[in-house]
């Protein structure tokens, strides 16, 4: 008989099975790996830094183009009257300026295009200096593009919580429903193991994928966007954490009692696309009336996405993040407490 | 015999369950002897599973009497979980797991018992000791089952249908695997539709039908109990056969047609088969076939129910 080792605990062994089953199921490992990446990538092409926009005009004479060129964000072409025209007609162009027989200036845009009435204000603006006007007041630009205040930046946070939410309650739930269907369970509860281990077994699973569910994301953010992470890093690292076990507590008493896959699904859609779209992942939750904001203040995607955002963008340690700690380990006790109680365990 | 030979290792006695309006069990008593081999027979549908999941502590009865190993699972479920071992019908394993993965996850739910590798060898599963459980035959995965039951090395094993749905050659090895173990002095509870294999595992025989236990015995005795110890059949094509003169003739016990053949029991096949050859021949029927066999657990089913054990 081999010696006994702590790789021969019982836990040890039924969260290696989890392992097992998970890394050897060469689709679920796909589609766990490439939606936060391909989430990432999506989020990469719609907020990547541009320029800001440079409007493309005509001026018919040589003195209109010199006194409009003055201005950076225009991009200014000389073209023939009758060019211009048809540059400006079909959009090719914003706007064309040219002189009027009275020695006026005459703009030629489509006041309903937001391009023509900016490309209207930038041209005056830069004629009227060409030709001597001063400003009553100095002025500079201070511009804000700073890290920690873009939408990115509320966003990462809020795709965190969520990628922990699904995992935590989609991995579980689909293989208690598989090992109830398959019996597996029932054999397993015929041996003498201790039952909340099974269940354990279960959070411990998540905790080891803990790294990739958000490490992924977070660290997308981090690299090419630069989105801050301001408070202490175990702070998050401990909210994380605690989020995993919470939801996958949760997974476990969806999963208590379903017996097919079917049930299943519905019954998680059901968990949490309320919390998608109440906990302000994509908009800021403080948007709901203020009837329903205690609901929506106890619900765990909630306590996620605000510890995770006061950590990384306004830099909140343990102390600040307490409340929301209490909240989600209230879900983690109550929903494993309920799971183990309710549980069928055939 | 040593005295702990002769202890009851599993006593069940007036147990009753019913399912909504289906009564699934009713009545029953048992008692399987330390060391012995006990089987519950019976068609699909008699009670066997639900009778022996009632015992395995997995099925709550409604009513009755369960003592196993001296012990009961409403107080005593911890310990007794570490003395049984008990295989499942319809079990799948985790098909992701190989065969060593699988026996060290069961391996680690018991305080004692043969090691996974150990457990490999006593089911010869040896050169399938990496393989995925999804990639064995039906019979690899019941000696697998089979070594799943045996890692905590139980006082009472508990094995439910071991071989449906398997091969003949698969039947084989795993009844001289179940062989090995009554020689090493297991106590073994087992179901089955299979005559033949209760007659040739079992020590003892409890026949089931409707929930109820209608003989128990050792298959001797019970096939001695019909007073019949051979059958014979025979059928005489499209000739009509006078059954009266078959029936008055000495030694036969009892005549009936089935699918266009007579079936005769009888007591002493060498009387019976000249005198039936001389009685049809005086009739002037043409034998078209004729075959003995002798009597089985099968015939004793026949004998008290009417029906045969596979008649859905």
């Amino acid at each position: 008989m081999s010696k006994r080792g702590c790789m021969d605990h019982a836990l040890v062994q039924l969260t290696l099975m989890r392992m097992r089953e998970f890394i050897r199921e060469p689709e679920a490992l796909f589609w766990s790996m490439i939606f936060p990446l391909a989430l990432a990538a999506g989020l990469g092409i719609a907020f990547r830094d541009r320029p800001p926009e440079v409007l493309k005009i005509a001026a018919v004479t040589p003195r209109l183009a010199e006194a409009l060129r003055q201005e950076k964000l225009l991009d200014v072409m000389q073209l023939p009257p009758r060019v211009a025209e048809q540059f400006v007609r079909t959009g090719k162009v914003a706007l064309v300026a040219e002189p009027a027989a009275d020695g006026s200036v005459v703009y030629r845009y489509d006041d309903t295009n937001p391009e023509g009435r900016q490309a209207r204000m930038l041209a005056d603006q830069a004629i009227q200096r060409a030709f001597g006007r001063q400003d009553a007041i100095p002025d500079r630009d201070q511009v804000m593009r700073e890290p920690g205040s873009r939408y990115i930046d509320f966003l990462i946070p809020g795709l965190i919580g969520m990628g922990i939410m699904g995992n935590s309650i989609w991995g579980p739930g689909f293989s208690i429903v598989d090992a109830r269907r398959k019996k597996l369970m029932k054999r397993i509860v015929a041996t003498p193991m201790p039952k909340h281990y099974y269940l354990l077994s279960y959070l411990l699973w998540r905790m080891i994928l803990l790294p990739v569910d958000v490490g992924v994301p977070l660290g997308f953010g981090v690299w090419v966007f630069g989105v801050p992470l301001r408070g202490p890093f175990m702070a998050l690292v401990g909210t994380c954490v605690l989020a995993t076990l919470a939801f996958s507590a949760g997974g476990l008493l969806v999963a208590s009692r379903v017996r097919t896959i079917e049930a299943a699904s519905g019954l998680m859609n059901l968990t949490m696309v309320p919390m998608w779209i109440l906990s302000g992942v994509f908009f800021s939750s403080q948007r709901f009336p203020d009837l329903v904001q205690p609901v929506i203040q106890a619900l765990p995607l909630t306590a996620v996405i605000d510890a995770l955002r006061a950590n990384m963008l306004q830099g909140a340690g343990f102390a600040q993040m307490a409340p929301q700690a209490g909240v989600l380990g209230a879900w983690l006790v109550v929903c494993f407490g309920l799971a183990l109680r309710l549980f069928r365990w055939r | 015999m040593p005295p702990s030979q002769t202890k009851a290792a599993l006593r069940v006695r007036n147990l009753r369950k019913t399912y909504k309006d289906v009564v699934a069990v009713d009545g029953v008593d048992l008692e399987v002897r330390s060391g012995e081999c006990f089987g519950l027979l019976g068609p699909n549908g008699a009670g066997k599973t639900t009778t022996i999941e009632i015992c395995e502590g997995l099925t709550e009865a409604d009513s009755g009497e369960v003592e196993v190993l001296g012990l009961r699972w409403g107080s005593d479920a911890p310990i007794l979980r570490q003395k049984l071992g008990i295989q499942l019908q319809e079990t799948q394993l985790a098909e992701k797991l190989t065969v060593f993965e699988t026996l060290r996850l069961f391996r680690s739910f018991f305080r004692q018992g043969p090691g996974a590798e150990e457990a490999i060898r006593i089911v010869q599963l040896e050169e399938k000791r990496d393989a995925r459980v999804g990639a064995l035959s039906g019979g690899q995965k019941q000696r697998l089952a089979l070594a799943c039951a045996l890692v905590g090395d139980p006082d009472l094993l508990f094995l439910d249908e071991p071989t449906t749905g398997l091969d003949p050659q698969a039947r084989r090895q795993l009844w001289e695997l179940i062989e090995e173990f009554k020689a090493a002095g297991r106590t073994i509870l087992l179901t089955t539709h299979y005559m033949d294999e209760a007659e040739k595992l079992c020590d003892r025989v409890a026949i089931m039908d409707h929930g109820k236990v209608i003989a128990q015995g050792t298959p001797r005795e019970l096939i001695a109990s019909i007073g019949v110890e051979h059958v014979v059949e025979f059928s005489a094509g499209n000739a009509t056969v006078d059954l009266a003169s078959i029936g008055r003739m000495a030694g036969i016990r009892d005549i009936r047609t089935e699918n266009g053949s007579v079936l005769l029991q009888v007591t002493e096949l060498h009387r019976a088969v000249p005198e039936l050859l001389d009685e049809l021949g005086r009739q002037g029927v043409p034998l078209t076939e004729l075959r003995t066999h002798s009597a089985t657990l099968e015939d004793v089913f026949v004998h008290l129910t009417g029906r045969h054990l596979r008649d859905e």
